[in-house]
């Protein structure tokens, strides 16, 4: 709501011509209309969110039509604008703090050494543990890093430093952004032909899982590390080879080295990124009580598959199991804020000592 | 840029370059293949589906008429989730870029970045437990005023899990891809014709207009594209919040809601045996074909703009 205040000479210039709302006049719109859209609603008996709704509307009309009376039909317009932005903000944001509170209101009950160190295995009527669904999605997801990171940064290397302007490269660049619109379904249906026709058809295994993430995977780590490698600088590219050391030398001992602290940061956001996939890992992965820590051999739970099984097909004890999903989705949301914080850390941990 | 290739000094060509060069490019042809594996094993394993009878696909005769519903649904739940989210995400843009103060604005860019941080699943968990419930007094509201507007013909669900509950869902999953690209351009905006439509009088909202808008355009619409992409391919939200039996109708706020192909893979993967389960990898072929159309499109207008703005 604040609006940026103009510089003196700005307003002195402008009481001449135009007369202006006060500069506080979007805070008393607001407070003019959530108390009146209080009044009403609580003399009808509307819940919180009518009232807040009917507020933002009385707030529009009115900041508006004020600006309108008082000033002219443009500022009433940039107000209007002005306004529509901060509303649009306000309801993006709700979703997201209702969403974390709820998640954390209903997972904290189902939280305790039981729940992360037990797995389902022949538990019945009472609540178990997620330790088999959150083993898994770390298997799943170490192979899925195994497989992206190699092949990724060798990518972007080549991108970066040999294939440069090429018709070659351009290509792969351009498809590497197309790829990173595939559906996450689609790369598990593809892991699931692939291992059909290599394997046997119907195969579920935790690897199959590794393949499939590593095709959502791969792109963000090309991105990322390339961006990454295009940000050293020419001079110490130079100054290497000056010294005779030869281009793959130097591409391993002073390019990427010098972008480590980048790529780490991208691989960490990678991995946040597709550990909280659920689609391909249904397809690929299915579902078990037990804990499966063989990734080539029989199928493997995961902590979204788990929630989403435990929500939508509770079986018998409903209320038990669904609590285990709040609490299995507490979790996951943990470790994918923690993925996102620790990014930051590796990122300023590895970062080219200056060294002085 | 290095001696080893160009340089009349040493014509030796050292084999760890050969072979780190080699190495790389073909890393990089990996993804090529990766990507050109996923077309191809689709289809491979799609192609028994066309000799699918009834029973392998709930009923319908042939694969055309099995997934066209199918194709219905999802276009029409990535539209809506993308009329919603478009606005949204412009402001949202707008309020980074333009109107809040540079403190303000990291953070709240941070914050719309957790928006797509949060893993689908959850969103699925949120909507039928927060959203769904939360806009059944709206939807029997709707039903029963707006009921002559085909969207809104009713009878209003009683849970909520309708695909206009989905199609919200989907807004916000999109919403900080959307907002992210958007963002990025606005900020690009040469500063030079900002000032320039400032000096001239005009307010913000009529600098936003003259200047960022034009400017920002294309890379409008092909983040929307974008969006749209994400939109047709999202699966867990719209699989859990959906209460799907696959008709077609334009019906919005009803308990008879048409199914998307990826909330149809995912539901009924598990359970598909032998040729149902080519049908539904045959379904995914068409997905994927529609959303590398989409995608390749958007891109395509990205990197059309790319050399200018670097």
């Amino acid at each position: 709501m604040t609006d940026l205040a103009p510089a003196p000479t700005e307003r002195a210039a402008r009481s001449i011509k135009n007369p202006r709302l006060p500069q506080y006049a979007p805070l008393i719109a607001l407070v003019v209309a959530v108390a009146a859209s209080a009044l009403l609603g609580l003399t009808l008996g509307w819940g919180v969110i009518p009232i807040g709704i009917v507020a933002a509307i009385f707030y529009l009309i009115g900041l508006t039509t004020w600006s309108r009376i008082i000033e002219n039909a443009r500022a009433a317009t940039d107000r209007l604008v002005t306004s529509l932005v901060w509303v649009s903000l306000t309801i993006a944001l709700i979703p997201l703090v209702s969403l974390l509170w709820k998640v954390i209101d209903e997972g904290k009950g189902a939280l305790n050494g039981k729940f992360l160190t037990y797995s389902m295995r022949n538990v019945i009527g009472e609540p178990g543990g997620i330790y088999h669904a959150i083993m898994g999605t770390l298997l799943i997801t170490l192979a899925a890093a195994v497989i992206s990171v190699p092949i990724g940064l060798l990518a972007a290397v080549y991108l970066v430093e040999y294939g440069a302007h090429s018709q070659l490269a351009r290509w792969i660049r351009f498809l590497v952004d197309v790829m990173t619109g595939i559906p996450s379904i689609v790369a598990g249906l593809f892991a699931y032909a692939l291992f059909s026709l290599i394997v046997g058809p119907g195969t579920q295994f935790g690897i199959g899982g590794g393949v499939a993430l590593s095709i959502l995977m791969i792109p963000i780590v090309v991105r990322s590390s390339e961006e990454m490698l295009k940000l050293v600088p020419a001079d110490l590219r130079e100054a290497s080879y000056a010294l005779g050391v030869p281009k793959w030398k130097t591409i391993l001992k002073v390019v990427i080295p010098t972008a480590m602290a980048g790529i780490i940061t991208g691989v960490t956001l990678a991995i946040a990124r597709v550990i909280g996939e659920t689609a391909p890992l249904l397809i690929i992965c299915g579902a078990t009580d037990s804990v499966n820590l063989n990734l080539f051999h029989g199928q493997m739970a995961s902590l979204p598959v788990f929630i989403y099984g435990s929500y939508t097909q509770p079986g018998s004890n409903p209320e038990i199991l669904k609590q285990m999903a709040w609490g299995a989705a507490l979790i996951l949301i943990l470790i994918v804020m923690a993925l996102n914080i620790l990014a930051r850390v590796l990122g300023k941990l590895f970062s080219p000592k200056t060294g002085h | 840029m290095s001696t080893v290739t160009t340089g009349t000094g040493s014509p030796k060509r050292r084999l760890g370059d050969l072979v780190f060069a080699n190495l790389t490019r073909a890393a990089g042809l990996t993804i090529l293949i990766a990507l050109a594996g996923v077309g191809i094993f689709l289809t491979v394993e799609g192609i028994p589906a066309f000799g699918a009878g009834p029973d392998d696909l709930k009923g319908h005769s042939n694969l055309l008429t099995y997934v066209a519903p199918l194709v219905f649904g999802t276009l029409l739940a990535a539209v809506i989730a993308l009329l919603i989210a478009v606005p949204l995400a412009l402001g949202v843009a707008l309020s980074i870029s333009h109107y809040a103060p540079r403190r303000i604005a990291a953070g709240v860019g941070y914050l719309v970045d957790l928006l797509a941080a949060v893993p689908s699943v959850v969103y699925g968990l949120w909507g039928i437990a927060v959203l769904g419930p939360k806009l059944v007094p709206v939807y029997k509201w709707l039903a029963s005023h707006f009921d002559w507007i085909p969207f809104f013909a009713g009878p209003a669900s009683n849970t909520g899990r309708t695909i206009f509950t989905a199609s919200i869902v989907l807004a916000l999953m999109v919403l900080p891809i959307v907002t992210a690209i958007t963002r990025e351009i606005f900020a690009q905006t040469p500063r030079l014709n900002e000032e320039a439509a400032l000096a001239l009088g005009a307010t913000r909202w009529e600098m936003i207009r003259l200047a960022v808008l034009p400017y920002g355009r294309s890379g409008i619409v092909s983040a929307a594209m974008l969006g749209l992409g994400r939109a047709l391919g999202e699966t867990m939200a719209v699989a859990m919040v959906l209460s799907a039996s696959g008709v077609v109708t334009w019906n919005l706020i009803s308990a008879t809601n048409p199914s998307t192909i990826a909330a149809n893979i995912a539901l009924t993967f598990a359970d598909a045996t032998g040729t149902a389960r080519n049908a539904l990898i045959a379904s995914g072929l068409v997905l994927f074909l529609i959303t590398f159309v989409v995608n390749f499109s958007a891109r395509a207008i990205v990197s059309r703009y790319e050399p200018g703005s670097k």
